[in-house]
C-alpha cells in the first residue's frame, strides 16, 4: 500500500487459527492517524482476537500487520511502547489508590520521576480525577474507574490506544463523557481503536469496521457504508412507518407485495420497498387491514440497518455456497 | 531500559503496596506457621514411650513379678490392665485399648528353677509399625538380658562383648531437636509457595495480568518483581520460626546462624519459584490452593522430615532427590544439630539454587507462551 502518510494501523490478510477453528479469516484494513476506528461485531466474532494480534499478544497464523510503523510479529516490544490498551473490565488494582495505579503504570513504561509527575498532573486534570487522587480504585464508580483505566493507558503518551468495550456496564452520562474525551484527544492526533456493541457509539466513529465470524464484512466511514449497494440496492427505498400497533403492523406489512424487508424499531417499522412504490397506497393497504398509520417517510439507513443487511447477505451467500 | 528484567522495580513497588494493604492476609500467613510450630513442637514426641500394655500373669510367683517390674522400668511399657484369661488378653488388644499383651505361663517359675527354658508370649499390635518395632526391640532385649544374667549368675565370667552406643548431636534424643529443624522447612512453604501463587493468580482473575502483557514489561521483570517482596517476608518468617525454636523449645543451634540464614535463601527461592510455576498453571485461587497442597505432602513424606529417605523403596528414594525440602532439611539439621559448616552443605545449597533457577525459567517461558495465547 502506498500512501502519503503512514497509517496508524495497517493490517493485511490477517489470519488466526485456534486448532481447526479459524477465528480471524483474511482480515485487511487500514486505520489512519487521528481516526476513531469503531470495530464492531457479534460476541465471539473475533474482535478481541484481532486486538490481541495487533498488540503482539497473539502470533499471527498468516498475514502481516504494522502498528505505528512497527511489524507486530517482529517488533512487538516497540509496538507496546507506542500503544495504550484498556481491556474489557478496566483492569485496575482496586486495592491501590488512583495515584498509585498511575505511578505503577508510569514506572512500567520507565518514565523518569519528573516526567511521571508532570504526566500524572496532566492526566488527572484532563480526566477530572483531581478529587479522587488518594482514593482507592475500589471506591470509584464505574465511570471513574474507566477514566482512571484510560489515564493509565495513556500515561506514556501513546500515539494509538486500543479500547476493548470501554463503555460496557457504565452509566449513560459517563458514556457520553468518555466519548467527549475521546473526541478531544483525537483532536490532538491520537488514534483510537474502539470495540463496542452500541450502535450510537458506532455512529460517532470516523471509521467503522464490522467483523462477522472472523471476516471483515464492512469497512469505511459510516456514510460510505450507508450507500453500499448491498445495503441500499438500486431501485429500493427505505421507509419508516410510525404506528401504535407495531407488532401487528409488522406481520401484515410483510404480506404486502413490494415490501422487501421489515423490522421493528421502537414505535415504528423500518422497511425496504420498491423505489416507485406509492407510499399513500401502502397507507391505504394497511388501513384496509385495520392499522392506523401516523406517518410514513423515507429514511436513511442507520448503521444497524447496514450491519443487519450485510449480515443477512453474508448468511445467504454462505448457505448458497454450501448447496 | 530495554533489558530482560524490564518492569522489575515497578512491579516490586506495586507488590509491596498490595502486601501492605492486605495486612490481615500477611498477618495470618505469618502467625499460623508459628502457631503450628507451637502445637506440633509440644504435641509430637517421636520417642515411643509408655505403650499401653495388658498382662496375663498365670504364674504369679516372685520370678514372674520381677519380669513385670523390668518391663515397667523400661519406660517403654505402661502396664494398665491385668487379666486372668486368654480371651480378655486378646480382647484388650483387638479393642485397641492396649497395643501389647504379655502372657506369663503357669510354669514360668518352675522352668526357670529347673533350667528347662521358660517362654513368655508377647502379643504385639502391628497396626502401628513404629510402636510394634519398639515393643519387639525392648522385649527381646529384656529377655536376652534376663537370660544372660541367669546364665552368668553362677560363674565369674563377664559379658564378652558390650556395645556402648553414644548418640552425637542430640544426646537426650529430644524430639523437638529432631523435629523442629525439619518443620521449619515445611512451614516456610506457607508464606512462600502459597503467597506467590495467589498473588499472580489474583492478577489473572482480575484481568490485570492481561493488561500488563500489553505493556513493555518483560516476564522476568514481572516474576522477579513479584518474587522479591515475598522473599523478604519468607526470610522474616524464617527468623521468627528460628527464634521460637531456639528460645521456646530450647533447641540449641550448634552451627553458624549467619550460614543458616544465607543457605536458606536458595530454599526460599525454590519455594517462591514453585509458587510462580503453579500460578502459571492455575486459573483461579481455589485451583492454585489445590496445586500448592500437592507440594506439601512430598515435602513432609519424601524429604526425610519424618521418615528417613534411605529406607524408602528405590523409586521413591530417587524421587526424593527432586524434593527441595529434602536438601533444606539436610541444611537445617546439619547446621542446627550437627554444627555443619559451608564445606559440608554447599552442594545442597547449589542444588536448591539450580532448582529455583530452572523453575523460574520454566515459569517465565510459560508466561510468555501460554497466558498470552489464552
Amino acid at each position: 500500500m502506498i500512501s502519503s502518510t503512514q497509517p496508524s494501523i495497517s493490517a493485511q490478510h490477517l489470519v488466526r487459527r485456534f486448532g481447526n477453528v479459524t477465528a480471524v479469516n483474511d482480515v485487511s484494513f487500514r486505520v489512519e492517524k487521528g481516526e476513531i476506528f469503531g470495530f464492531l461485531g457479534p460476541n465471539g466474532s473475533g474482535k478481541t482476537t484481532v486486538i490481541k494480534m495487533l498488540t503482539g499478544l497473539l502470533p499471527l497464523s498468516g498475514g502481516h500487520a504494522e502498528v505505528e510503523g512497527f511489524d507486530v510479529s517482529k517488533d512487538a516490544e516497540a509496538v507496546r511502547e507506542n500503544i495504550g490498551y484498556m481491556s474489557q473490565n478496566f483492569s485496575l488494582y482496586t486495592d491501590l489508590t488512583v495515584a498509585e495505579n498511575l505511578t505503577f503504570y508510569g514506572r512500567i513504561y520507565g518514565l523518569s520521576n519528573d516526567h511521571l509527575r508532570k504526566r500524572m498532573d496532566d492526566i488527572v486534570q484532563l480526566n477530572g480525577l483531581g478529587p479522587y487522587v488518594n482514593r482507592l480504585a475500589s471506591q470509584l464508580s464505574g465511570g471513574w474507574k474507566q477514566r482512571l483505566a484510560l489515564g493509565c493507558a495513556m500515561l506514556h503518551e501513546p500515539k494509538l490506544v486500543f479500547l476493548d468495550e470501554p463503555t460496557a456496564g457504565i452509566d449513560p452520562v459517563a458514556r457520553r463523557q468518555l466519548w467527549d474525551l475521546l473526541f478531544e484527544l483525537s483532536g490532538h492526533g491520537i488514534t483510537f481503536f474502539v470495540t463496542t456493541h452500541y450502535m450510537d457509539e458506532a455512529e460517532r466513529c470516523s471509521h467503522v469496521g464490522y467483523i462477522y465470524f472472523g471476516q471483515l464484512i464492512a469497512d469505511g466511514t459510516p456514510d460510505t457504508l450507508r450507500e453500499l449497494p448491498d445495503v441500499q440496492p438500486a431501485g429500493t427505498l427505505r421507509i419508516e412507518i410510525t404506528t401504535p400497533h407495531v407488532t401487528r403492523a409488522l406481520r401484515l406489512a410483510r404480506q404486502i407485495p413490494g415490501v422487501r424487508n421489515a423490522t421493528i424499531y421502537g414505535q415504528s417499522i423500518h422497511a425496504l420497498v420498491d423505489e416507485h412504490y406509492d407510499l399513500n397506497g401502502l397507507r391505504d393497504e394497511l388501513l384496509k387491514r385495520n392499522i392506523v398509520v401516523a406517518e410514513i417517510r423515507p429514511l436513511a439507513p442507520s448503521l444497524e440497518d447496514v450491519f443487519v443487511e450485510l449480515t443477512s447477505k453474508r448468511q445467504a451467500q454462505q448457505e448458497a455456497s454450501r448447496e | 531500559m530495554n533489558n530482560l528484567f524490564r518492569g522489575f522495580s515497578a512491579v516490586f513497588y506495586k507488590e509491596s503496596l498490595h502486601i501492605r494493604r492486605d495486612f490481615s492476609t500477611l498477618f495470618f500467613s505469618l502467625i499460623i506457621p508459628i502457631l503450628q510450630m507451637f502445637l506440633l513442637g509440644f504435641a509430637i514426641d517421636t520417642n515411643i514411650r509408655q505403650i499401653n500394655t495388658v498382662i496375663y500373669n498365670a504364674d504369679g510367683r516372685r520370678e514372674s513379678r520381677e519380669l513385670l517390674d523390668r518391663l515397667k522400668n523400661s519406660d517403654t511399657f505402661h502396664l494398665i490392665r491385668y487379666v486372668n484369661n486368654d480371651r480378655d488378653l486378646n480382647d484388650a488388644i483387638i479393642s485397641g485399648r492396649c497395643r501389647v499383651g504379655v502372657k506369663i505361663p503357669v510354669d514360668y517359675s518352675d522352668r526357670l528353677l529347673h533350667q528347662t527354658g521358660a517362654q513368655v508370649l508377647v502379643l504385639i499390635d502391628g497396626s502401628d509399625s513404629s510402636v510394634a518395632g519398639q515393643a519387639i526391640n525392648v522385649t527381646t532385649a529384656i529377655g536376652l538380658d534376663e537370660s544372660l544374667r541367669r546364665v552368668l549368675a553362677n560363674s565369674d565370667a563377664t559379658f564378652p562383648v558390650e556395645m556402648r552406643p553414644k548418640i552425637l548431636f542430640n544426646p537426650d534424643s529430644r524430639s523437638p531437636n529432631f523435629f523442629l529443624p525439619g518443620l521449619v522447612a515445611v512451614l516456610l512453604l506457607n508464606v512462600t509457595t502459597f503467597l506467590t501463587a495467589f498473588s499472580i493468580v489474583r492478577e489473572k482473575e482480575r484481568g490485570t495480568l492481561e493488561q500488563l502483557f500489553v505493556t513493555p514489561v518483560r516476564p522476568m521483570g514481572l516474576l522477579l518483581g513479584k518474587l522479591l517482596p515475598y522473599l523478604v517476608i519468607g526470610f522474616f518468617e524464617l527468623s521468627m520460626l528460628l527464634v521460637a525454636m531456639r528460645f521456646l523449645f530450647g533447641v540449641p543451634i550448634h552451627g553458624s546462624v549467619i550460614l543458616l540464614a544465607f543457605l536458606s535463601l536458595p530454599y526460599l527461592f525454590v519455594s517462591l519459584s514453585l509458587g510462580i510455576l503453579i500460578s502459571s498453571k492455575a486459573t483461579s485461587q481455589a485451583n492454585a490452593m489445590q496445586l500448592a497442597f500437592i507440594t506439601i505432602l512430598p515435602s513432609i513424606f519424601f524429604s526425610g522430615y519424618i521418615f528417613p529417605r534411605e529406607t524408602m523403596p528405590k523409586f521413591f528414594y530417587y524421587l526424593s532427590y527432586f524434593v527441595p525440602a529434602a536438601y533444606y532439611i539436610n541444611i537445617t539439621r546439619g547446621i542446627i544439630l550437627r554444627g555443619a559448616s559451608w564445606i559440608h552443605l554447599w552442594s545442597d545449597a547449589l542444588v536448591l539454587f539450580l532448582m529455583g533457577a530452572a523453575l523460574l525459567i520454566i515459569a517465565a517461558r510459560r508466561f510468555h507462551n501460554k497466558i498470552i495465547m489464552a
